[in-house]
């Protein structure tokens, strides 16, 4: 376990090294958050709908958008040069390389979520400091499901010829639950509900995310098969 | 060995066996099968039927420690554009799990003349530097069994004689040798074993005898050009 968690931390590094190089990905995530938010805010009525209404949606689709920006970034790296014909050349085992691609991904993604989420807070004007522990580890939970799946799915569409297309296509019901399940307790948060009523949705996502896991890095050896 | 895509007989009935230090030139026209026998070889994609045996074991393609023994070269470089040349040798070593990777990447890079590029990402080098240095990549880790993909394609002269110095040296350290070429003066350069493949399978495979012209008599009679 110790030397697959080696390998790992070295292929995450080389992700985020790249990242931090070209911030191509990055930069097109900020902008689509900041975007979705702006929209959002400004083409709601307030007289109508109240921002606690529409926040807690409006914070999951930009997160699950900008989320799928970032993944398919994963291993579309991989296909510049065939790189990933280098990664499987290497003594490195596939769940290594899943678990690396993972974490530079949840990396990724949790730096993203980082900086939308006072954004949405001034946008919306959603008090979030009260609720901020509860908040941060619902969107952990649901974050990590997401990568998880998206990961696997990325490896799946990225020798595809519509690989954009195909990840979103085939990320769609496997992002249903935990979106949901993070949006009802987020909507509920902001209500000032405690999270000690959440626990069905809270099992959802962690039953979500210790499945979906497992069974992703039991299967990604076979993502890779020519 | 045999494989097939869809209806297509990439490669089929192929059979033959090097000796340590050995160097097997496969030459054929495009589309002959080459590239797929060479993936095969090195456990890149599967064959359907047949096997592939490393020093008499069977090769496993989820087998870390056989990887090891595998060096890749080809035209695509497996490098990120995005690293220098130092951080591409270097992710590489740990992957191998080297004990010194900075000074295996260093000595790698001087093997190959691009000491003073060590800091230049691998996007900005001229097409020869990168072949210099995707041989580099590939021999970081010292491997017993080299196969090589067309890895003149695209080269100027002074890259090409570089790289031929290489595998020159690879013969000179009785590393065995696979490489695909359509190229026949440069892999007979190389090759103590010959093979001429057309439409997948092997028209001759043996050892090398006789010269550049009488292979080329050989070779047009097999791809009827």
């Amino acid at each position: 376990m110790g030397d697959v968690m080696r390998q790992a931390l070295v292929v995450a590094r080389k992700d985020l090294l790249l990242e931090l190089r070209s911030r191509t990905a990055f930069l097109s995530m900020l902008a689509f958050t900041a975007l979705v938010l702006a929209i959002f805010n400004f083409a709601r009525d307030p007289t109508a709908i109240g921002a606690t209404d529409l926040a807690p949606s409006t914070l999951w689709i930009t997160f699950s958008f900008a989320g799928l920006l970032g993944l398919n970034r994963a291993f579309a790296l991989e296909r510049e040069n065939r790189a990933l014909d280098g990664l499987l050349l290497a003594p490195l085992s596939r769940t290594a390389l899943y678990v690396g691609k993972a974490l530079a991904n949840l990396v990724f993604l949790g730096t993203v979520e980082a900086i939308a989420l006072p954004a949405f807070a001034l946008f919306f004007n959603v008090p979030i400091l009260p609720v901020l522990p509860a908040l941060a580890g619902v969107i952990a939970l649901a974050t990590i499901g997401f990568v998880s799946v998206g990961t696997l799915l990325s490896a799946m569409a990225v020798t595809t010829r519509f690989a954009e297309l195909i990840l979103a296509l085939l990320m769609l019901p496997f992002l249903l639950p935990p979106v949901s399940a993070a949006a009802q307790i987020t909507s509920r948060l902001f209500a000032g509900r405690p999270l000690a009523e959440q626990v069905g949705w809270l099992k959802l996502l962690v039953g979500f995310d210790i499945v979906f896991v497992v069974l992703c890095m039991l299967i990604f050896e076979w993502t890779l098969e020519e | 060995m045999a494989r097939r895509f869809g209806h297509v007989r990439a490669v089929r009935g192929i059979d033959f066996a090097l000796q340590r230090g050995d160097a097997l030139a496969i030459f054929g026209p495009n589309g002959a099968g080459k590239t797929t026998l060479l993936r095969i070889l090195a456990g890149l994609i599967a064959a359907d039927a047949g096997e592939v045996r490393l020093s008499g074991e069977l090769l496993r393609r989820g087998d870390e420690s056989q990887r090891r023994r595998f060096g890749v070269i080809s035209h695509a470089s497996m490098l990120y554009d995005g690293l220098t040349a130092a951080e591409n040798l270097e992710f590489y070593g740990r992957l191998y799990g080297l004990p010194n990777v900075a000074a295996a990447s260093r000595r790698a890079l001087e093997r190959v003349g691009l000491e003073a590029r060590a800091d230049s990402p691998a996007g900005t080098m001229s097409r020869g530097m990168l072949q210099r240095l995707t041989i580099a990549r590939a021999l970081l880790h010292e491997p017993d069994l080299v196969l090589l993909d067309e890895p003149f394609t695209g080269l100027d002269q002074a890259a090409a004689a570089a790289l031929r110095e290489q595998l020159m040296r690879l013969r000179s350290e009785r590393r065995t040798v696979v490489l695909v070429t359509h190229n026949l003066d440069e892999g007979l350069e190389l090759a103590t074993h010959v093979a001429i493949q057309v439409a997948g399978r092997f028209v001759e495979c043996g050892p090398r005898h006789g010269d550049a012209a009488s292979y080329r008599v050989r070779y047009a009679e097999a791809t009827g050009g």
